[in-house]
């Protein structure tokens, strides 16, 4: 029931929302296309002024990623992770989820596979995955659009709510299946 | 904090290279990632172009002004930099609504025109402002209500009921919100924006 909403919202949310805003700018006397074309021009410069921002911080990723440095990360994890419980092929994934997108998601596709998707463990990674986003794409995106370079806190403020969101998604799934 | 960062995931890229020999791998990760970066970004001129310019719309209608004054009591707490009835809430509060439906292709255009609302306020044009921080913070931790991908991933895998992550989902992504709001809360001035001391001159 609440699942049928919410995939109509899925469904039907772009289309009548790009209907339905220049509707409701028309019943304001606003020039709905002439308002849009000025909107629009600013796409492609913005999408343009993230490229640095984005090749610098994903070829810093990529660097780490091809390295192995990842797998020494989680050896050194390991023994502290245990101790609590947690299954050893999850270490690496909430860091994976940080740095990649398309690397977490074929990790989490991978423990699906391997440990069948109604176990415990791929509930736990597909919970993992659906938590958190991936902390430095988002941050180079956005600030880097608007030029700003100084992030101040913003990496470990978010840092903390991927390691929390992290720690809860087992926790909770630990609990209830 | 984005220097040091920087910097050491490719310097540990080197040092883990020299010893496990893997700078081939090093090297095809560099070039590969680089060109990755420009296709994303170039991928994003469309979807970017069309819905910069539907919320300009949005905009010059009233639309944004009226969801701002809509979601004040909460703006009060999370921005209490931010003018209530300042455009930059709308837009966030749009970005969140869209990051929560799933719709992340409408989710990124709305967030950069919050971002870009919000340097508008922003004395410091390279230094980050503590809405800004706050507004990141939200959008890090990914808040969803279906988590549509892993549930694809599920039962295309085999699962007999993908959708019990749901639940768990929503209490994880919850509780790293929250986190990570208060985490920005506690931190904000210890990251003061000017990083060099005033110094006041006297006299001559």
């Amino acid at each position: 029931m609440i699942r049928a909403a919410l995939d109509a919202i899925g469904t039907w949310a772009i289309p009548v929302l790009l209907v339905g805003i220049p509707l409701y700018g028309l019943t304001k006397k606003v020039k709905v296309y002439d308002v849009f074309i000025e909107g629009a021009k600013e796409g492609f410069n913005v999408a343009i002024r993230i490229i640095p921002f984005l090749v610098g911080i994903l070829v810093a990723i990529g660097m780490f990623r091809g390295s192995g440095a990842m797998d020494l990360l989680t050896n050194a994890l390991r023994p502290l992770v245990e101790a609590t419980g947690v299954p050893a092929d999850l270490i690496p994934f909430p860091i994976l989820k940080t740095l990649s997108g398309s690397g977490s998601l074929a990790y989490a596709t991978d423990i699906a596979k391997r440990f069948g998707p109604d176990s415990r463990i791929a509930r736990m990674a597909a919970t993992m995955y659906g938590s958190s986003e991936t902390t430095f794409y988002v941050l180079a995106v956005y600030f880097g659009a608007i030029g700003v370079k100084r992030t101040r806190h913003a990496v470990p403020s978010a840092l903390i709510g991927d390691v929390v969101a992290a720690i809860v998604a087992v926790a909770v799934c630990a609990w209830l299946f | 904090m984005l220097n040091y960062i920087w910097f050491g995931l490719m310097a540990v890229a080197l040092v883990v290279a020299i010893f496990n020999g893997t700078a081939p791998a090093v090297t095809k990760g560099a070039i590969d990632s680089a060109k990755t970066a420009v296709e994303i970004s170039i991928g994003l001129v469309g979807i970017m172009t069309l819905w910069l310019g539907i919320m300009r719309v949005a905009e010059a209608s009233g639309l944004i002004a009226i969801f701002s004054r809509v979601v004040r009591p909460i703006s009060r707490f999370l921005f209490p930099d931010v003018p209530p009835d300042h455009p930059a809430i709308g837009a966030m509060l749009m970005n969140i609504a869209a990051n929560m439906l799933g719709l992340s292709n409408a989710a990124t255009p709305m967030g950069i025109k919050a971002m870009e609302e919000l340097q508008t306020l922003n004395d410091q044009k390279e230094t980050a402002t503590n809405a800004m921080v706050t507004f990141m913070a939200l959008n890090t931790s990914g808040i969803q209500f279906i988590p549509a991908t892993m549930i694809a991933v599920l039962a295309s895998t085999g699962s007999k009921a993908p959708t019990v992550i749901i639940p768990t989902t929503i209490i994880a992504t919850m509780s790293g919100a929250i986190a990570a709001v208060t985490a920005t809360k506690l931190l904000q001035r210890f990251f003061p924006r000017d990083e060099t001391p005033v110094i006041i001159e006297v006299g001559n």
